[in-house]
């Protein structure tokens, strides 16, 4: 077997790499070129290369599998210089993902898959199953699409078959040159969730072109920004992009929104969450007066007893003697789970008209409030920048809650 | 035509299907030689212009500068060559297949896709791996359509080669003879089967490229269902 699930990922250095094209070139259409890029994209994360047209982003792609040559300078994978095999052999350990796709007409979806496994030697019987595999993976089901021709796909369903190809035979590293830039945007939102989910399942090391500044930041693990004349601009997490633009022109690129761009690559779980003054239901009432009297937030939260949120209870009305019961009160929304983007919990605060959302933990236990005020202050308090190496797309599961 | 003779007379035509049967194989015979020959020679061409695309302005106007000259001038030019033979009634009959085949193969390489070429770059297909399994299937509905038309002329050629002696006219024997011996049902019999051949010819061709391109009619019948 020349491919096994064992070489997972790759790194992928840059080193000092130049690309000049001639005069002749140029007027051929050439694209952009490259000048002295250096970084490092570690095994199994995903690095987005991010500019405006021109700036050499797709080239910098193609140096990789050699469809373009460096005029000077080294790539290497896993510390191994690409020059020095035969490209073609290269090429087949490279997954390759093109905008337009590229799927052969005259091949069922089938045959498409199996490329590079043809081009390896595998048998018939070992390709097909691995092609049901792969379609299983992508979401399309191999009883329906294993024998349709292209023509017969929507633009969805070619692109998804394009990431089933370029992952046939298991490669190590992936190249996506705007893989979703041909879909309209339902289509593409679906497309990105689904490489996220399949990329945390197979952790491939992946190099992904696009020109649009939300899709790098949500799809990266690191980002490189590229200006014109391929330069890197500058090369980070998401994150650390967006709490310090190196330049100018980065600032510029990434936008003037870029306070609200942060709170989509944060989750709730991230933040030192308020505990709700909480009560079960047959609680006595008086003591729970006290405290929710003694509290800045207004609010009674009154829960079941497993401690699952039932709903709201103003101060005021909170009875003096008796027990709590769960009349009278007011709906328990929004409720958040602790990776709930900040973006998305601010968008259901204020979609709900109320003062905090309810965050609960995976046994659906209230654990603490979110307010817009708390999102407010984490935007101003610059919280970006705080962690940024693991402040990229990392959920922060293992975070408690801590008492404000 | 002589007056009180019927246009066709079954009795002769009954009376000889052995040599109509003989004129009918030679002609297409000669008509599928010069059609094969051709299309190895134009495949040739068209490759070269792949490569070397500077090249395809020369051979275009070569081919289409031979295309212009009238048959039976061209037939006689040869005779001076190659002397009355098969071989000169296949060169002529070559030379003619030329214009049509070399453009429409050359058309069929263009009209595979970027993309798709791109793609197979990408994903390691060698370059002749890449000509036979990409670029040639996807070439074919032109190269096909070329090779229909360069029959069809063919066939309608070979007619005229009878100019050239009995032995290489095939169908176009029996159109000459008619008419020198003013003998309708001759003529009627030669013209009626090549345009019969020229038919058939075309009809294989269709057939063969609904054979080769079962893919081609995918996205029509997406459209119908």
């Amino acid at each position: 077997m020349e491919v096994t699930e064992g070489h997972a990922a790759a790194t992928v250095e840059f080193r000092h790499v130049t690309k000049h094209y001639d005069a002749a070139a140029l007027r051929a259409g050439a694209p952009g070129a490259v000048t002295d890029l250096s970084f490092v994209v570690p095994a199994g994360r995903v690095c987005v290369l991010v500019g405006p047209s021109g700036c050499g982003k797709t080239t910098t792609l193609k140096l990789v599998n050699r469809l373009v040559e460096p005029t000077s300078g080294q790539i290497l994978l896993d510390g191994v210089d690409v020059a020095t095999g035969d490209p073609t052999v290269l090429r087949r350990g490279i997954g390759y993902v093109i905008q337009q796709v590229g799927l052969f007409p005259h091949e069922t979806v089938e045959e498409n898959i199996g490329t590079v496994p043809r081009l390896l030697g595998w048998s018939a019987a070992r390709r097909q199953e691995r092609a049901a595999e792969l379609l299983e993976l992508v979401g399309l089901p191999p009883s329906r699409y294993a024998r349709r021709y292209p023509a017969e796909l929507s633009g969805g369903e070619r692109q998804r078959v394009g990431v089933a190809r370029a992952l046939a035979a298991d490669p190590p590293i992936l190249l996506m040159d705007e893989p979703f830039g041909a879909v309209d945007p339902i289509v593409r939102e679906r497309l990105q969730n689904e490489l996220l989910r399949i990329q945390e399942r197979l952790a491939k090391t992946i190099l992904f072109v696009t020109h649009d500044i939300d899709e790098a930041m949500k799809m990266g693990d690191l980002v490189a920004v590229m200006a014109t004349g391929g330069r890197l601009a500058q090369f980070g997490t998401p994150a650390e992009i967006l709490a310090a633009p190196a330049s100018e022109f980065v600032a510029r690129f990434v936008g003037a929104d870029r306070g609200l761009k942060r709170l989509a690559l944060v989750r709730v779980g991230e933040l030192a969450l308020r505990r709700p003054v909480a009560a079960r239901v047959g609680d006595p009432a008086g003591p729970a007066r006290d405290r929710i009297r003694a509290d800045p937030f207004p609010y009674l939260l009154v829960v079941d007893p497993a401690e699952r949120p039932l709903g709201w209870l103003d101060q005021d009305e909170v009875p003096e003697t008796g027990s709590l019961d769960a009349g009278g009160l007011q709906p328990a929304v929004p409720v958040f789970d602790r990776r709930t983007t900040l973006k998305d919990a601010l968008a259901m605060l204020l979609d709900a008209d109320v003062q905090a959302g309810i965050v609960v933990d995976e046994d659906d236990r209230a654990v603490g409030l979110l307010t817009v005020d708390d999102v407010v202050a984490w935007l101003r308090s610059d919280g970006a920048s705080r962690s940024p190496a693991d402040a990229g797309r990392e959920p922060a599961a293992s975070d408690t809650p801590r008492s404000a | 035509m002589r007056d009180g003779q019927p246009l066709v007379d079954l009795a002769w035509v009954v009376a000889h299907l052995d040599e109509i049967a003989r004129r009918t194989l030679e002609h297409l015979w000669i008509a599928a030689l010069a059609v094969g020959v051709g299309f190895g020679v134009a495949f040739g061409l068209a490759l070269l212009v792949l490569r070397v695309r500077r090249a395809y302005g020369p051979i275009v106007g070569l081919t289409g500068v031979l295309y212009t000259i009238p048959s039976i001038a061209l037939f006689a030019a040869l005779v001076g060559v190659t002397g009355i033979s098969l071989l000169t009634a296949e060169i002529a009959l070559v030379i003619y297949t030329l214009q049509i085949l070399v453009r429409s193969i050359v058309a069929g390489f263009d009209a595979v896709p970027a993309d798709v070429l791109e793609a197979a770059d990408g994903l390691g297909y060698g370059r002749l791996e890449r000509l036979r399994r990409v670029e040639l299937p996807l070439a074919v509905p032109l190269i096909v359509a070329g090779l229909r038309l360069a029959s069809v002329s063919t066939i309608g050629l070979v007619t005229i080669a009878a100019q050239l002696g009995e032995a290489f006219g095939g169908l176009g024997v029996l159109i000459t003879q008619g008419l020198q011996t003013f003998f309708a049902t001759k003529v009627y019999t030669g013209a009626i089967l090549s345009v019969a051949l020229a038919i058939g010819a075309d009809v294989v061709f269709v057939l063969i490229q609904r054979r080769l391109t079962p893919w081609a009619r995918a996205g029509a019948n997406r459209l119908a269902g």
